[in-house]
């Protein structure tokens, strides 16, 4: 194995530039400021070099009659050319390499390319949903030519073909790059998409008597670069232009894919995958990335509510939060319970802990959520935050250990208030009618459920989509969510409805932001010592080190 | 297959066809050994392996398929005691069109193969060796499986091979149809299951990395036949011997297959002494001298010729197409390439236009359709010339076709792109003025077509 530090010296379009032995040609033009054009190239995929996009001029070091590299006048080696291009997406750089990536050659290729790959294309831009976001049409722009000379007619192939439940495919837009082929064989591992027929009436399908309904099968459209393969949910909803892109991260999971979220109007028309290598690499599950949905329902909670009888009337976020506090003023310490969700962000379940500190209870946990974990992406938990609320305090070593207690108590009339945040109490055993009968039911929530319909005093909430904070995923990454959407009619950001509460209880508690927040979190958590919400950035930080659960590597 | 036998010419010297339509000759082992068969075997299985490679360098032996690359060298690619297996593939995958060289041997002479390819894998020590012989040679598949029998039972497969301990087992693999089976790393992948889209260069052989990811020799059918002479004679003495068989068809009398050697005939000679010469009242108007990939060869155009003199000087010669000899540098030299021996003789009755459509749907159905400058450019060379004779001609046709074939050849993944741009370059670079009257004949002028 060669030194890690080995630079190797390659010259492109003239330059002498160093790059690290390894590198792929096509990456080390990248490096270098040259972008080189390419369709089949992705860099978590084999190279198949179907695309021929590109062609780039290689050459190696002259060999003098010593076989050494002769050297020119500026002590460089000098460079003999391939006559004939050479793919850039599938070779190494060497010592001495010689590229080319703007010479009237590499040019004539690229105009080459792009008129074959249109010549057979429908060429449905005002129609296709990849509009906007088409390799296609951007290379058309680049390296295409104004006019065609094809006077032929064009081969026609399959379209709006439902290829998978998700996945919806249009065969004469694909140019067989065979980057779905090569994601479902190698990333996913379904083999389930290959190529029939040959030549130009080849096209894309998958094998007899199979579907793409891979968990994955989505990310097939994001790695399509034209409009082949669309999403069979986003297709026809929203011009991709318009969309608002918000970096955020998956909140279905424990793994915490990180996203772009596509919003307009402040409604989210979908999630797309953001490339980190440190959680997900470039993909997300097809569960996690439609799991927003609900987000958009009309049934979503809008107006505070508090109960008068049998009846949730609304009111002003003042007497709801004033009704709260003098419920909770009521009990004694371990006659109220906190049940939490670890779908809470940290900051949301720090001041949580706050609250069951201040009223002095041991009654508080989280609902565990657990599923079938695969060996790509999905976590066994559901939940995208409990390392954060173990961290934090709020549950223990075993997630859900005290919620037994918990219901126990309710049953038993111990327990007489119960705060329950993001959470349906049905969840841990307890029945409508047992949850009437509390004296103090103070919920936060998005939609009805049977816990919001008991409240005493009901909380609107808001979605993940729709907050700022942080979470810890499975590996023990810190990661933040940003605000994508506002949270519909009066409803609020949860760490404010529970600072809120709080200061019900105790009078200003001085916490203005979310970074105050932060600051009070991070302050008492060695674990967090030193950050703040921006430092986080982007792709997170490593807080934990990595558990045993953790998916397998990408 | 030959209905009838035909006589060898006088002029041709037999030795790969020697037994091919030879009166009382069998494809059985049983004449093959009373003819002196596996006699080379035997004299080959004694000598050092590194040795028969060597003979094989000298002999400057090129490959029988079309590419005409040193045999010897591509068996040096072979790195001897390595630590993964060596196979060797004999591609009977005989697909270009105008060539019929290989089904014969597989037909009539299967043994003579056989012994050339057990030599071979001697040579390379390669202990599994496959015929993949193509889908529409179903007979040739049962002929070859039957000379394994017999071969076998003769001790000359199987285990320690008539003592000396080398052990080798050759199966025959069969094709499913697909002209770009016969690109070796096409091949390959079809023999590993898969659709036969030919492996990116790098690795540029699949010596280096081949079936299975192993170092693979592969080889066509005539290219294997010939080692068995080289062991026979040496290397040296095949040098100036060694010969070529030659599959002539089109505007001839006598259509026929033959074998001199190389260089040993000129095209005149072979059309007029060899073939019977053209049909009455007719002209030669060009020549496809290696297979319908080559370049065609006008017999207006004048070709240098730079030739060894036999005092060891090399001088230039003008002459026309007849007086072009038949061997790997002249062809080249005059712009074209010996190919695969598929020589197409064209007369003047033949519409350039006509013949290059039809070389044109072979192509265009053909392509794998892996890389983009070969599966859309193919499709579209082929559209143009069906429209241009149907009437639908325009004046850009000859340029645009011209420019399509220039983004092909040079930029696809495997040799196949070169195979279907050089007939449209060729054409158009030799008959030009065809492709314009037939624009302007049967034009229409607003290029629309319905088919």
């Amino acid at each position: 194995m060669s030194a890690p530090s080995e630079l190797l010296n390659v010259q492109i379009d003239g330059i002498w530039h160093q790059f690290q032995k390894g590198t792929r040609v096509i990456e080390a033009c990248a490096q270098a400021g040259k972008f080189v054009p390419h369709y089949c190239y992705h860099p978590k995929l084999s190279s198949p070099g179907n695309c021929r996009m590109c062609l780039i001029e290689i050459g190696m070091p002259k060999l003098g009659p010593d076989r050494k590299p002769e050297t020119g006048t500026d002590g460089k080696p000098l460079i003999n050319w391939i006559p004939r291009p050479q793919i850039s997406c599938a070779q190494d750089i060497s010592e001495g390499m010689g590229i080319r990536t703007e010479s009237p050659m590499v040019k004539e290729c690229r105009n080459g390319v792009m008129e074959f790959l249109l010549i057979n294309h429908p060429l449905d831009c005002p129609i296709c949903d990849q509009a906007g976001e088409c390799q296609l049409q951007e290379y058309s722009v680049e390296f295409g030519t104004a006019g065609s000379r094809f006077l032929e007619e064009k081969v026609k192939k399959p379209k709006r073909v439902e290829i998978g439940p998700r996945v919806t495919l249009d065969d004469e837009r694909c140019i067989l790059c065979s980057r779905c082929i090569r994601f479902m064989k190698e990333v996913a591992h379904d083999d389930v998409l290959g190529f029939v027929s040959r030549g130009s009436h080849t096209y894309l399908t998958a094998h007899p008597d199979r579907l793409l309904d891979s968990n994955y099968s989505l990310n097939t459209v994001d790695i399509c670069p034209v409009g082949a393969l669309t999403s069979s949910d986003f297709r026809f909803k929203m011009r991709v232009w318009f969309l608002k892109e918000t970096k955020s991260i998956c909140t279905s999971c424990a793994t915490g894919c990180n996203t772009i979220i596509g919003t307009r109007q402040n409604q989210v028309f979908r999630q797309t995958p953001r490339e980190n290598d440190a959680v997900n690499s470039a993909w997300m599950c097809d569960y996690g990335r439609l799991n927003y949905h609900y987000v958009n329902s009309t049934d979503r909670l809008q107006t505070p509510q508090i109960r008068e009888g049998q009846e949730l009337v609304n009111t002003t976020w003042n007497s709801a939060l004033v009704k709260a506090g003098e419920e909770l003023k009521q009990f004694s310490k371990d006659g109220i319970a906190v049940v939490a969700s670890a779908k809470m962000t940290n900051e949301e379940l720090w001041l949580t802990k706050n609250l069951t500190e201040l009223v002095g209870t041991s009654h508080c946990d989280i609902i565990p959520r657990s599923g079938a974990a695969d060996d790509i992406l999905m976590s066994a938990d559901r939940n995208p935050n409990t390392l954060g609320a173990q961290l934090i305090g709020l549950t223990g070593e075993k997630p859900g250990l005290r919620l037994k207690d918990i219901a126990e108590g309710v049953r038993s009339g111990t327990i007489k208030a119960v705060l329950a945040l993001g959470e349906d109490l049905t969840q841990i055993g307890l029945q409508a009618d047992e949850l009437k009968k509390l004296a103090s039911l103070i919920v936060l929530d998005i939609l009805p459920t049977e816990t919001t319909r008991s409240a005493t005093v009901l909380l609107p909430s808001s979605a993940f989509c729709e907050k700022r904070g942080s979470m810890i995923n499975i590996k023990g990454r810190l990661q933040r969510l940003h605000r994508a959407t506002q949270p519909p009619g009066a409803a609020r950001d949860d760490w404010e409805i529970v600072r809120d509460l709080i200061q019900k209880l105790t009078g200003s508690n001085g916490i203005y932001l979310i970074e105050d927040v932060f600051k009070q979190m991070t302050d008492s958590i060695p674990d967090m010592n030193g950050l703040s919400l921006s430092r986080i950035g982007d792709k997170g930080v490593q807080l934990v080190e990595e558990t045993e659960e953790a998916p397998a590597a990408i | 297959m030959a209905s009838t036998t035909r006589t060898a010419h006088p002029r041709e010297k037999r030795v790969i066809f020697k037994n091919i339509d030879r009166p009382g000759w069998t494809n059985d082992i049983g004449c093959y050994l009373q003819d002196g068969g596996y006699e080379d075997l035997k004299k080959a299985i004694a000598m050092n392996p590194q040795d028969i490679v060597t003979e094989v360098k000298t002999s400057a032996l090129r490959g029988r398929g079309g590419a005409g690359f040193l045999c010897g060298v591509k068996w040096g690619f072979i790195k001897p005691g390595g630590s993964k297996p060596v196979y060797l593939i004999c591609n009977a995958d005989e697909s270009e069109p105008g060539t019929f060289k290989d089904r014969y041997i597989i037909h009539q002479d299967p043994h003579q193969l056989l012994e050339g390819m057990i030599i071979s894998c001697f040579a390379v020590n390669a202990r599994l060796a496959y015929i993949y012989i193509r889908g529409e040679f179903p007979e040739g598949a049962k002929i070859l499986e039957r000379a394994l029998a017999e071969a076998r039972e003769h001790g000359f497969l199987g285990k320690n091979i008539l003592g000396s301990g080398f052990d080798l087992e050759i199966y025959v693999f069969r094709g499913a149809g697909a002209y770009i089976c016969g690109e070796e790393t096409g091949l390959i992948e079809s023999m590993e299951g898969k659709r036969p889209y030919p492996r990116i260069k790098p690795p540029y052989f699949p010596a280096v990395l081949g079936l299975y990811l192993c170092p693979t020799i592969v080889n066509n059918v005539e290219t294997l036949c010939n080692v068995k002479y080289i062991v026979r004679m040496g290397g040296a003495e095949y040098a100036k011997v060694g010969t070529r068989v030659l599959c002539v068809s089109g505007d001839v009398q006598r259509p026929c297959y033959c074998e001199f050697e190389v260089g040993g005939i000129t095209m005149g000679e072979l059309i007029y002494d060899i073939c019977g010469g053209l049909k009455p009242g007719r002209t030669l108007k060009a020549v496809i001298p290696g297979g319908s990939s080559a370049k065609v060869m006008s017999a207006k155009d004048r070709y240098k010729i730079k030739t060894k003199q036999p005092d060891g000087t090399i001088r230039e010669n003008e002459m026309g197409l007849e007086d072009v000899p038949i061997d790997f540098e002249t062809l080249a030299a005059a712009g074209s390439m010996a190919g695969s021996g598929g020589v197409i003789v064209m007369d003047d009755t033949r519409d350039m236009v006509w013949a290059l459509n039809n070389i044109n749907e072979f192509y265009a159905h053909e392509s794998c359709g892996q890389c983009t400058p070969c599966r859309e450019g193919s499709l579209w060379m082929k559209k143009i010339t069906a429209r241009m004779l149907h009437g639908g001609g325009v004046p850009e046709d000859s340029d645009t076709l011209k420019r399509v074939a220039d983004n092909i050849a040079g930029r696809t993944i495997c040799a196949f792109g070169e195979a279907c741009a050089w007939p449209t370059q060729s054409f158009l670079d030799k008959f030009p003025e065809e492709f314009v009257a037939t624009a302007k004949r049967m034009g229409n002028g607003n290029g629309s077509t319905n088919h």
